[in-house]
């Protein structure tokens, strides 16, 4: 589905010649609309929306494409038709004064018709051919030609004038919508696909768990490429669209301008820059984690910015959001007024998915944001299976993606199969994959943030605690010990026990230097004494010494004084000298 | 042409004397179906309605518009105008047995 490529670049020559049907979507699909100058054959069940299709056609053509269009009604008369048309705006009474349509009611009736022998329809072709001749009509419509069959009982001769009757729409180069009814085992009950070989559309109508899709699919188109599957399609107000209405190809244009999600945490997570631009972000968790919360953070942001953004609300009513989002600080009220916000609230049940996806598309083209919410996609569950939920998504991604814009997407996580599936499902499409998730320790919950994926930028691996508080959103680190992962009260009981730690630690340090200090004292105290009894024994050594001395110069004197006194001389003094 | 006011629609197909039958062939140029049409129908009228009715022939070629005025689809096409109700009788009026109980004239046959 999302290889599939559409020839529109300009035209071979001599390919076959197409005219639009400016049909939304339809002509994407086609390569260019239907082939020009032959019958395409449009059947489906009743109801499925033929004469609408067919007559869009005519309409569009006419007032689009500047080329006039027959429209022959075998079933509703012109009056009937142009009031049932009214709604989706045609005025088909204008587009008649001006020459531009035409409308003939054919009527035939049986019980008031007698066959007695050879006939043709030449009648049919001078009415046609009139009409198409008064207006130059580009366009003709037969809806639906199979009434002649109840109208007329000789079938062979119908068909051989069928047959004609198509030679001659060719030849008169108009471009022809053939309506038929779903047969049993064929596409119509008259088989008329024997006799329009060209193009062959089905319309189909389901209803699947109450709700109901119509689907388009072209069985066949010869002489061109086109899209092969089943295309949804809706019939509202302004008539038909055919989704995709992008076509889908994997080569959007990419930004590498960063985005703030709104929470300054968040963005330090991701390298601190915040989401890419036009990227689409997921946001998962269970039931009152906060994802509404991060969702109406983020639109808060961008509004901040000066951007547009639309917030398309499944659960909660947009008043509803708005006073929840003022008890945590945050006045969304403001954007509203000042028209950057828009909010955009259904129930999911209201449309099946196609009719959310094109109002959706309808939203987004007429305020033109630079970013998206839907809160939460999970609830579209409830109108359609997985795979069509996620076959949305994809074309919603794809179409964000063209445009520029962010997405961000809530989703709710239970621990239930299906919605494990939606959440894989969608996370491979997503850019970035927020969680939220329940941490239940300590008889207390709290809520723990984990960017599961981010593609193209660095983040971080780590869990965060995700705290609302009465002034946003905040994320806290977590405290990662030896028993694991502490959040909420376990966590600041942990941060306390930390703090007092650190204050005992602290008393102990200074009690340990006092002690030193003391020790220090105490030793220089010692010091001081040996250093006195140092002193006093050297004071003793020496007054030996002085006394020794003393008594040593004292004897010497004497013995001289004795020496003098026996009556020696002067001489002997001097050889005593000598010998000293 | 003369007075068909003259018999009174209350009277019915039973005074089929006194009614002028009032006829519209319409026939697309002289194509085989038309001219058959025409020479069958001025046989019938020969035959079984002689001086009691009013032909009047139509190609349809000529005047297109006529055609969704009168709601022409198969050709040739006869229609029985009065009186009333209005049949309408396609083909190109070889069984005469259909003929005859198209313009309700089963009763005179």
């Amino acid at each position: 589905m999302l290889n599939q490529t559409y020839e529109t670049g300009p035209k071979k020559p001599g390919a076959l010649q197409k005219t639009p049907t400016g049909i939304v979507g339809l002509d994407d699909i086609t390569g260019g609309g239907l082939p020009k100058g032959r019958p395409t054959l449009i059947c489906g069940e009743a109801g499925s929306g033929k004469t609408l299709f067919s007559l869009e056609f005519i309409v569009r053509g006419a007032t689009e494409f500047n080329e006039p269009g027959v429209f022959m009604a075998f079933e509703e008369k012109a009056e009937e038709l142009a009031t049932n048309v009214a709604s989706l705006g045609f005025d088909l009474e204008q587009l008649k004064a001006g020459k531009k349509l035409r409308v003939d009611y054919v009527h035939i009736d049986r019980s008031e018709i007698e066959e007695t022998g050879e006939y043709d329809l030449d009648g049919l072709f001078i009415r046609l051919g009139y009409a198409i001749d008064s207006i130059g009509a580009k366009r003709v419509v037969l809806d639906t030609i199979e009434n002649l069959f109840s109208g007329l009982s000789n079938q062979s001769l119908l068909r051989t004038e069928l047959r004609r009757l198509f030679h001659w729409l060719k030849e008169k180069g108009v471009t022809a919508i053939i309506t038929g009814e779903k047969g049993e085992g064929s596409l119509t009950r008259q088989g008329l696909e024997e006799y329009v070989s060209d193009c062959v559309i089905l319309l189909d109508h389901r209803v699947i768990n109450q709700i109901s899709t119509r689907r388009l699919r072209i069985i066949k188109y010869r002489g061109s490429v086109h899209g092969t599957n089943e295309y949804p399609f809706l019939i509202d107000e302004e008539g038909i669209s055919v989704l995709p209405v992008t076509s889908l190809k994997l080569n959007n244009n990419v930004s590498t301008e960063r985005i703030p999600s709104g929470i300054v945490q968040l963005d330090d997570m991701m390298g601190g820059k915040g989401f890419f631009r036009g990227s689409s972000i997921l946001v998962s968790g269970t039931a009152g984690t906060g994802k509404t919360s991060i969702a109406a953070t983020f639109a808060n942001a961008t509004c901040q910015c000066g951007e547009k953004c639309i917030y398309f609300a499944f659960e909660e009513s947009p008043n509803q959001i708005m006073r929840n989002m003022l008890s945590i600080g945050m006045d969304v009220q403001k954007h509203v007024d000042d028209g950057l916000l828009t909010f955009y609230a259904s129930r999911p049940t209201l449309n099946g998915l196609e009719m959310h996806l094109v109002a959706i598309h309808k939203q987004i083209k007429k305020h033109k944001p630079q970013a998206v919410i839907l809160d939460p996609i999970t609830n579209l569950i409830t109108v359609g299976s997985v795979s069509e939920v996620k076959s949305m998504l994809i074309r919603l991604i794809d179409f964000l993606q063209e445009e520029q814009i962010t997405v961000m997407f809530t989703a709710l996580t239970l621990n239930n199969i299906v919605n494990e599936q939606t959440d894989e499902g969608v996370s491979s499409l997503v850019d970035a994959w927020l969680k939220v998730s329940d941490i239940e320790f300590n008889g207390e919950r709290n809520r723990g943030l984990y960017i599961m994926k981010s593609r193209g930028m660095k983040h971080s691996n780590q869990v965060r605690e995700f705290v609302i508080t009465n002034n946003g959103l905040e994320l806290i680190d977590v405290y990662l010990g030896p028993d694991g992962v502490l959040t909420g009260s376990a966590r600041e009981a942990q941060q306390m026990h930390e703090e007092t730690g650190k204050v005992i630690y602290n008393h102990g340090l200074s009690r340990k230097d006092r002690e030193i200090e003391r020790k220090r004292k105490a030793l220089e105290a010692k010091i001081a004494t040996l250093q006195s009894e140092f002193e006093s024994v050297e004071e003793e050594l020496n007054k030996v010494y002085v006394e020794e001395e003393l008594v040593k110069e004292v004897a010497e004197k004497t013995r001289l004084e004795m020496t003098k006194l026996r009556g020696g001389n002067d001489t002997d003094n001097m050889n005593d000298k000598k010998s000293s | 042409m003369s007075s068909w006011e003259q018999g009174s629609p209350e009277d019915g197909p039973h005074k089929t004397e006194n009614i002028i039958y009032k006829l519209r062939l319409f026939v697309t140029g002289a194509s085989p179906n038309s001219l058959r049409a025409i020479t069958n129908t001025k046989a019938f009228c020969e035959t079984y309605l002689k001086n009691k009715y009013d032909l009047e022939i139509i190609d349809v070629y000529q005047q297109p518009l006529i055609a969704q005025n009168e709601q022409l689809i198969a050709l040739p096409m006869l229609v029985k105008k009065f009186p009333l109700p209005e049949r309408r009788l396609i083909g190109d009026m070889s069984d005469t047995n259909k003929v005859f109980k198209g313009l309700g004239l089963e009763n005179i046959g």
